[in-house]
């Protein structure tokens, strides 16, 4: 087929990018080196729309050992010891085909991180669905479950934590971001960068199948509506190949035969061998009738672009082909090799003796186009004034009822029962926790890890939101007692080529920029998901951030649920009463304007280095972080956790009690101490000028409000865990 | 004591196994699927995973795997063999306990703690154990455990059912039944007491700091029937 502008159009390319690539060959390219330059060149694997903003990330810290850039992140945890982390999207692939989609997004963060060296221990998510009214959220909801579910627990990896929203943006598009941290010994760690001429290209794992083909073209594109049509570009999972994959990557990388390995992810052989070459500034040589295929006649524009999942690509020593097929074969995989590192920085593809495609790396890689969009800055909206009045006509148990059974804030139970989150054996903390923990195996370390977003936060105001998910995920790992040291980050958006879009993602970037430098919270790794639009419906900006933190000691471990009646309940933090964004507002007086909750990042880092400080000291019982639903919310939850009550103190304060119980001001934390103990909590906390109040007293079982018994732990247990398990039956 | 634990390839709680069996004093060995010898045991472990992906039907292919000849004869000559979740589905497989592990009566994966009832008497696994109701943990998409009514009857008759679902109090009904398998069976033993397949995990709950230390109770009580 001869290739013109249409065909490069309907690959997804530009009119002038396709021209800029005649211009650079010097010639109109081949339908496989168009099917290449298509793959390299789209907003998921190029990052065109991103790189620049991307670029102005706080990347690096005393702890990281490696930033973006590589399959993953690594930081250092200490004694050697390292973990890999990352986050990814598999957003439009598991909206075509909820379970494939979701089961394959996990298979390939798994890879990413086991492909540098490290043994996976533990998967988190982040899903966005629909509103719980639109008529396909639950068979959406179901699948992505089942998806996540089918690979995690098959490979044997727990998941420990994850986070649920749904929304109306996400109608047509959901969201699926997963996340993995794996473990590696700082010393062994595995890159992607090739090295040396003449050395073996090995394809390792699964046969090459016509699945996924143009899959990150896909991923790049909007949604209209023939997306039913798109369903076999979606993936199929094994996650029994995957396990045999990884323990044999893992047995191969205990001696140096490897110099550079690659998992085939998003544009499968395409991306992975280039790559890997353009990082060793190589030529690379394949002969594509070797690739081990499970279909007939495949073309090499086919191979090339064949998204089958559960394959690697290796770059071997030379002389080490036996002994690592001998481990390969022990796994009943396939082992083939296809090529050779050269010095000539082309690819050159080869088919039955012809040379099928012949194009110099540095086009695909660094010639990549690179845009800096036109964007629209997003004023701060103005404050709410909410009236006295109405709030006074609300009921306190009603307004309780509908927030803590609101699908947002509600149990996620139904969900993570269906995850394996215990098999390893070192899972400390379950998921319900405000962060999941799982020991070091063999040490008395262990590592916390969180994932939160808050779109409607960033939809307001982008600036802010961005800020307040840092936060977010910082605190999560206070509470439960770890220090935080990095972040990863899953940026999804609508279209950059709508300045609001790429407007919401360049402010979201700036204020997550500026929350972790502060914090001293480093981006490490991340990936950019655009296009999350169907039908010129963009979703709300949602920055999705995996935070890690480290545990020392895991017996000092920290959890959320009250500990025994007669104990004391403070909160740490100012609460300012602001309710614009808040669940309240939108819940209960139908007010979705208004800016969200102001971001202090002096008050965040001291009332956060604070409350770790009085775990340390083991003054604090139990800690949570107030989130959605402020206050109130936050100590029904601690209450439910720990199957305890609480008196709640006369309320004096200027606000309004809705307020006050409601609001969702920013770095604030619940913590329960020991009567005897609050002198030195005090101390502690004027010391170190972190203001604080006495919310109340824990009791054995009633909710105590205004002096009035409101409601019993049970029930609110009721209303709390009920609600998805009755919305999914 | 030595045991042995088989590793189908897929099998995924090897690791936790061989940890919860050194952590109670067994010396313990892992064994290669595709091995054709068993190294001297005292016990034999099948556990918990996806045993070849459990493709066509749950550990119907690790039934059929090089090892499992030595694992029946070891079996047949009255050596201790247990099977964990995945390993309960093997052993059901391959006639050594009756029965079948079907999908869960919700068709959805269960990941969480539930209560059994042990049968300690005249068997090694759990005679002389402290206490006859243990929390332990499950995690399957498999464990609806079903018989025929003949085959009911015999286990009945015969003693031979080794742990029931129930409540934290002991009690044995349909709301402690996790997965509807029947008569809440969560586990079975041979004729002859010395295979034990059931579907809760023990070496999961050995530590204060996981789900629970039940699982503790079942290792020390075993190791101390054996010595």
């Amino acid at each position: 087929m001869e290739v013109n502008e249409k065909i490069a159009v309907d690959h997804g390319l530009k009119p002038d990018e396709y021209k800029k690539i005649c211009d650079l060959l010097k010639r109109v390219p081949n339908l496989t080196e168009l099917g290449i330059f298509s793959a390299m060149w789209n907003e998921h694997c190029s990052y065109k729309s991103s790189r620049v903003h991307l670029k102005k990330l706080n990347t690096k810290g005393k702890k990281v050992i490696q930033g973006p850039g590589e399959n993953a992140g690594v930081i250092d945890i200490g004694d050697d010891d390292a973990i890999v982390f990352k986050i990814e999207s598999h957003n439009h692939p598991s909206f075509i085909e909820p379970y494939q989609g979701a089961a394959t997004g996990v298979g390939g963060i798994m890879r990413d991180v086991f492909t540098m060296g490290a043994r996976p221990i533990a998967n988190l998510n982040s899903i966005h669905f629909g509103s719980t009214q639109h008529k396909k959220t639950k068979n959406l909801l179901r699948g992505v479950v089942k998806g996540i579910g089918g690979y995690g627990n098959c490979i044997g990896v727990p998941t420990i934590a994850g986070q649920t929203c749904f929304d109306q943006s996400y109608n047509g598009n959901i969201l699926v971001n997963a996340m993995t941290l794996g473990l590696v010994n700082k010393n062994k760690i595995f890159y992607s960068k090739a090295a040396g001429i003449n050395k073996p290209v090995i394809y390792v794992g699964s046969k090459t199948g016509r699945d996924g083909i143009h899959g990150a073209s896909m991923a790049s594109a909007i949604f209209d509506d023939k997306i039913e049509e798109k369903k076999p570009t979606v993936q199929v999972g094994d996650p029994f190949t995957e396990k045999l994959l990884l323990e044999a990557c893992l047995e191969l990388m205990s001696d140096k035969s490897i110099i550079a390995i690659q998992d085939m992810g998003a544009a499968g052989l395409t991306s992975s061998s280039i790559e890997m070459a353009s990082k060793g500034n190589l030529g690379i040589e394949l002969h594509l009738d070797k690739v081990p295929c499970r279909e007939e006649k495949m073309t090499p524009y086919e191979i090339m672009l064949s998204e089958s999942q559960e394959r690697m690509l290796i770059v071997l020593e030379n002389g080490k082909e036996d002994s690592a097929k001998k481990i390969f074969d022990k796994w009943n995989l396939d082992f083939a090799v296809i090529g050779k590192t050269t010095n000539s920085k082309n690819i050159e593809l080869y088919f039955e003796k012809e040379k099928v495609a012949n194009v110099p790396i540095k086009f695909l890689a660094n010639e990549a186009p690179m845009y800096d969009r036109p964007w629209k800055k997003t004023k701060l909206p103005q404050k709410i004034k909410f009236s006295n009045n109405e709030l006074k006509k609300l009921k306190f148990n009603d307004v309780i009822k509908k927030m803590i059974s609101h699908p947002n804030i509600c149990s996620k139970q139904w969900i993570w029962e269906q995850y394996d989150h215990t098999v390893m054996g070192d899972t400390i903390q379950k998921p319900g926790g405000d962060a999941g923990v799982v020991r070091v195996h063999g040490t008395n370390k262990a590592v916390a890890s969180s994932v939160d977003s808050s779109a409607s936060y960033c939809y307001a105001h982008p600036f802010t939101g961005g800020k307040q998910v840092v936060c977010e995920a910082w605190r999560n790992l206070v509470s439960v007692g770890a220090e935080p040291i990095a972040i990863t980050n899953c940026l999804n958006f609508g279209n950059p080529e709508k300045k609001e879009n790429m407007g919401e993602f360049v402010e979201c970037i700036d204020g997550i920029n500026e929350a972790s430098k502060y914090l001293n919270f480093p981006v490490v790794s991340g990936n950019v998901s655009f296009y999350n639009e169907t039908k010129d419906k963009g979703i709300k900006p949602t920055p999705t951030i995996g935070g890690v933190g480290l545990i020392k000691d895991y017996k000092n471990l920290m959890s959320m649920n009250f500990k025994s009646k007669g104990n004391l309940v403070l909160v740490i933090g100012k609460t300012e009463g602001s309710l614009d964004q808040s669940i309240f507002a939108k819940v209960i007086l139908d007010e979705k304007k208004g800016p969200p909750p102001e971001i202090n990042l002096f008050n965040e880092k001291n009332n956060g280095e604070t409350a770790l400080k009085l775990i340390k000291e083991k003054l604090a019982l139990s800690v949570h972080d107030v989130s959605l639903g402020g206050i109130m919310i936050g100590a029904l939850k601690m209450c439910i956790a720990g199957g305890k009550g609480i008196k709640f103190n006369k309320f004096k304060d200027l606000i309004n009690i809705y307020q006050y119980f409601f609001s969702e001001d920013q770095g604030r934390y619940i913590i329960e101490v020991d009567k005897n103990n609050l002198k030195k909590v005090e101390s502690i906390l004027k010391k170190n000028s972190v203001h604080f109040d006495l919310l109340g007293e824990t009791t054995d079982k009633e909710i105590i409000i205004n002096d009035e018994l409101t409601l019993t732990v049970d029930k609110v247990t009721e209303f709390y865990k009920g609600w998805l398990y009755k919305y999914m039956s | 004591m030595n045991s042995s634990v088989i590793i189908f390839p897929g099998s995924n709680c090897d690791r936790d196994m061989d940890v919860a069996l050194k952590k109670f004093g067994f010396k313990n060995k892992m064994v290669w699927h595709d091995d054709d010898k068993l190294p001297k045991s005292d016990l034999i472990v099948l556990p918990g995973g996806f045993s070849y992906g459990d493709y066509l039907r749950c550990g119907s292919i690790a039934g059929k795997s090089k090892i499992i000849q030595s694992v029946i004869d070891f079996a047949n000559s009255g050596g201790l063999v247990l099977g964990i979740c995945n390993g309960f589905q093997i052993l059901t497989e391959t006639g050594l306990l009756k029965g079948v592990l079907q999908q869960n009566k919700n068709i959805e994966f269960i990941c969480k703690n539930i209560f059994v009832k042990v049968n300690n008497s005249e068997n090694k696994f759990f005679e002389n154990i402290d206490k006859d109701v243990l929390e332990l943990h499950i995690a399957h998409n498999e464990g609806n455990y079903f018989c025929t009514e003949d085959e009911l009857k015999s286990l009945e008759d015969n003693n031979q059912i080794a742990v029931y679902y129930c409540g934290s109090d002991g009690k044995v009904d349909d709301k402690s039944n996790p997965n509807g398998a029947i008569k809440n069976i969560a586990g079975i033993f041979n004729e002859k007491k010395n295979i034990l397949g059931m579907m809760p995990h023990p070496e999961r709950m050995i530590d204060q700091s996981l789900s629970g230390e039940d699982g503790s109770i079942f290792f020390e009580n075993l190791l101390k029937n054996l010595k």
